[in-house]
C-alpha cells in the first residue's frame, strides 16, 4: 500500500476554466454553503463544528489510502457520496467545501479562483447525487442488500456525473472540445466510480456492522430544499443535451455582437467595441470574452454530435438498468413476504 | 512515525510574511482573476505577470526556481487542452506523422496561453501559501465574510488533520504487518475486491475512529463553556501602508490586462 498524496485528477488548478464560469461557481457555492450551514445547525446543534470538522480532516485522511487497481495505477476515496450517506446531503456539502479549500489553501491541490468550481464538481454534485441515488434504492430494495447497491449506485454515478460536469465547463471555458471531453471524462471515471463505489460499500459495511448509531443521514433535515438541487441538476443536464442541438441554428452570442458592432463602424461611439488593432504582443486576435467560442458550435453540430448524446444517455440507461433491478428485486421480497405471512 | 506533507509554508520572516493576511487573500485572488481575464495569445502580459510573481518571490526571500517548479501541478491538466491543438479550424501549420493529425495554428497559441495562464496563477497561489501561515489565512477568511461556521470547522479540519492522517498509517502499517509475505516472492495482494474491502473497512474504521473523537472532543468543549457558538478575535485594524503596498503589483497588473485588450 502507497502512502503517497498524489493530486486527484478533479482538482483543478487556475487556468483552464474561464473567469466568468469560475466567478459563477463562486455565486453558486456562497448560496449552497449559506443554506448547509443552516440545515446542519438543526441537525447538529452544537456538535455542529467538531463533528463536521473531524469527519473532513477523515475524508482527507481517507483519501490518502490507496489501493492498487490493475493497470499500474491505484485507487482513492473521493469520499462526497459516503459522506452524504453517512451524515446527509446538506453536512456532506460543508465537509467535502472544508476539505477542498485545505487542498487548495494549505497543499496548493487545485486552484483558488477555479475553486468555486472544483467544490461544485467534487464537493455538492457527490454529495447530492450520491445521495438521492442512495435513498430511492435503499427504499425499494430491503436489508443490507438495499444498502450495497444503493451505495455502489450512488458512488459510482456521483463521479460519472461529476466527470461529465467537469468536462462541460472544460468545453464552456474553451479549453476542452465537449466531443473530446466529454467522453474521456466519462469514460475514465465510469471505471474510477467502480473503485469509488467497492470503497464506499466497504467503509458503510463496517461502521454499519461496528457503529450503527452514527448513520444519521436518513434523518437529515432539509430534504425538500435538497430535491431542488437535484432539479438543478437534472436541469443542467437537459440543458447540456439541448445546447448543441440548438447551436447551428441560432448562434445567439454572435448574432448579439454583430449587432452591436455594426452601429460603430458606421460611426456610432457607443457599441460594442471590437478591437481592430493587434493585441499587447498577441499576434492572433480573438473576441476575449466568449461564452462558447466559436469552434465548439459548428464542431458540435456537424459530426460527434452522436457521441455526446451516447455518452449522457449511457449514463441515464445504466442508471435505469439499475433502477429496474431495484425494482425488480422490491417485487420479489415483497411477495416472499406475502407468502410468509 | 510522521506523516510528511508538503506543507507549503516556509518561514523566511520577510516583507511578504508580515503583510496583513487579508491584503494577500484579496490580493492574490483578484491578480489570478486579472491573469484569467486576460486575453489568448497576449504574451507580452504574461511575461509582465510573471515578472511580478518572480519580484513577489524575491520580496518574500523564496527561491523563485522552488516558485516555478511548483507552478508545474498544472502540468497533468495539459491533458485537457491540448486537443486543442488538433480542434480548432483556421491555419494549419502542419500534420502529426503518423496520425495524420493536422496542427491547427490557434489551437497551438491557445494551448500555449492556458499553459502560462495556468502557471502565472499556480505562482501567485504559492506566494500566498508560502507566505502566509494557515491559521492566519483562516482568520483573514473569517474576517472577509466567509462563513464563520465554515471557517471554525476549516481550523478544526487542520487542528486533527495530521492527527487522523497518522493514524490511517497507523492503521494501514498494522494491517501490512498481518500480512504475510514470502520474501523473495512477489507479494499476493489478493483480488481487487478483497484489496477494495480491505482498504474500505480500513476507511470505514478511520471514520468511526472520528466520529468517536469528535464526540469527545465536543464533551471536553462543553465542560469548557462552549455553546455552540463560534467566536473569532476582532480584527485589528486594517493598516493603510499595507492596503497600499498590496495596491501596487494590482494596479501593474490592471495596466497589463489594458494593454492586453489594446
Amino acid at each position: 500500500m502507497q502512502h503517497v498524496l498524489a493530486p486527484h485528477p478533479m482538482h483543478a488548478p487556475d487556468g483552464f476554466f474561464s473567469a466568468w464560469l469560475a466567478i459563477g461557481g463562486w455565486i453558486v457555492v456562497a448560496a449552497m454553503v449559506a443554506l448547509a450551514v443552516r440545515y446542519t445547525r438543526h441537525q447538529l446543534g452544537e456538535r455542529q463544528v467538531p463533528l463536521m470538522g473531524l469527519l473532513a480532516a477523515a475524508i482527507f485522511a481517507g483519501q490518502m489510502l490507496n489501493f492498487t487497481i490493475p493497470g499500474g495505477t491505484s485507487g482513492h476515496l473521493l469520499g462526497g457520496a459516503l459522506a452524504a450517506i453517512l451524515i446527509g446531503p446538506w453536512a456532506a456539502v460543508l465537509v467535502m467545501t472544508a476539505v477542498i479549500a485545505v487542498q487548495a489553501l494549505l497543499f496548493q491541490d487545485g486552484g483558488l479562483l477555479v475553486m468555486g468550481l472544483n467544490i461544485i464538481n467534487m464537493g455538492i454534485i457527490t454529495s447530492f447525487v450520491g445521495y438521492f441515488t442512495y435513498r430511492p434504492i435503499k427504499g425499494l430494495i430491503k436489508g443490507r442488500a438495499g444498502i450495497i447497491v444503493g451505495a455502489f449506485a450512488g458512488a459510482w454515478l456521483s463521479l460519472v456525473v461529476t466527470a461529465a460536469a467537469a468536462a462541460v465547463e472544460l468545453a464552456l471555458s474553451g479549453t476542452s472540445p465537449l466531443a473530446v471531453a466529454l467522453p474521456a471524462m466519462v469514460g475514465v471515471h465510469a471505471l474510477i466510480g467502480i473503485g469509488e463505489g467497492l470503497l464506499t460499500i466497504f467503509a458503510l459495511t463496517f461502521i454499519l456492522a461496528t457503529r450503527p448509531d452514527l448513520v444519521t443521514g436518513e434523518s437529515a433535515p432539509g430534504q425538500r430544499s435538497a430535491r431542488w438541487v437535484i432539479l438543478g441538476l437534472l436541469l443542467a443536464l437537459a440543458l447540456t443535451l439541448l445546447a448543441p442541438l440548438a447551436s447551428p441554428y441560432a448562434d445567439g452570442m454572435e448574432r448579439v455582437a454583430q449587432a452591436l458592432a455594426a452601429p460603430q463602424e458606421a460611426g456610432n461611439p457607443v457599441g460594442f467595441t471590437v478591437p481592430d488593432k493587434p493585441q499587447f504582443f498577441g499576434e492572433f486576435r480573438e473576441a476575449p470574452y466568449h461564452i462558447l467560442p466559436d469552434y465548439t458550435i459548428p464542431f458540435l453540430g456537424e459530426g460527434p454530435l452522436s457521441t455526446i448524446l451516447a455518452g449522457m444517455i449511457g449514463v441515464l440507461i445504466v442508471f435505469a438498468i439499475a433502477y429496474g433491478a431495484a425494482r425488480l428485486v422490491h417485487r420479489i421480497q415483497t411477495n416472499r413476504s406475502a407468502e410468509q405471512t | 512515525m510522521h506523516f510528511h506533507f508538503a506543507d507549503a509554508y516556509e518561514d523566511t520572516g520577510s516583507p511578504l510574511h508580515h503583510l496583513d493576511a487579508r491584503v494577500k487573500v484579496v490580493l492574490a485572488f483578484l491578480m489570478i482573476l486579472l491573469v484569467a481575464l486576460t486575453p489568448m495569445g497576449a504574451f507580452g502580459a504574461y511575461i509582465g505577470f510573471f515578472a511580478i510573481t518572480m519580484a513577489g518571490a524575491l520580496i518574500a526571500r523564496l527561491d523563485p526556481l522552488m516558485v516555478i517548479r511548483r507552478s508545474f501541478v498544472a502540468l497533468p491538466f495539459a491533458a485537457a487542452a491540448i486537443t486543442l491543438v488538433f480542434t480548432m479550424p483556421g491555419p494549419v501549420l502542419g500534420t502529426v506523422p503518423l496520425l495524420g493529425w493536422t496542427i491547427s495554428a490557434v489551437g497551438l497559441l491557445r494551448f500555449v496561453s492556458i499553459m502560462f495562464k495556468s502557471m502565472i496563477s499556480a505562482q501567485v497561489a504559492v506566494l500566498l501559501i508560502a507566505s502566509t501561515h494557515f491559521t492566519d489565512m483562516l482568520w483573514a477568511l473569517g474576517t472577509l465574510r466567509v462563513p464563520k461556521v465554515l471557517v471554525a470547522v476549516v481550523s478544526f479540519m487542520y487542528r486533527y488533520l495530521f492527527l487522523i492522517a497518522e493514524e490511517a498509517v497507523r492503521l494501514s502499517r498494522a494491517r501490512d504487518s498481518r500480512s504475510a509475505v514470502i520474501g523473495g516472492h512477489p507479494a499476493y495482494s489478493g483480488s481487487l475486491i478483497f484489496r477494495a474491502r480491505t482498504t474500505g473497512h480500513l476507511i470505514g474504521s478511520l471514520f468511526a475512529r472520528s466520529f468517536a473523537r469528535s464526540e469527545r472532543v465536543y464533551q471536553a468543549m462543553a465542560a469548557r463553556g462552549y455553546q455552540g457558538e463560534v467566536r473569532l478575535l476582532d480584527p485589528p485594524p486594517l493598516r493603510a501602508r499595507d492596503v497600499l503596498v498590496g495596491l501596487i503589483p494590482l494596479v501593474i497588473g490592471c495596466g497589463l490586462l489594458v494593454a492586453s485588450l489594446w
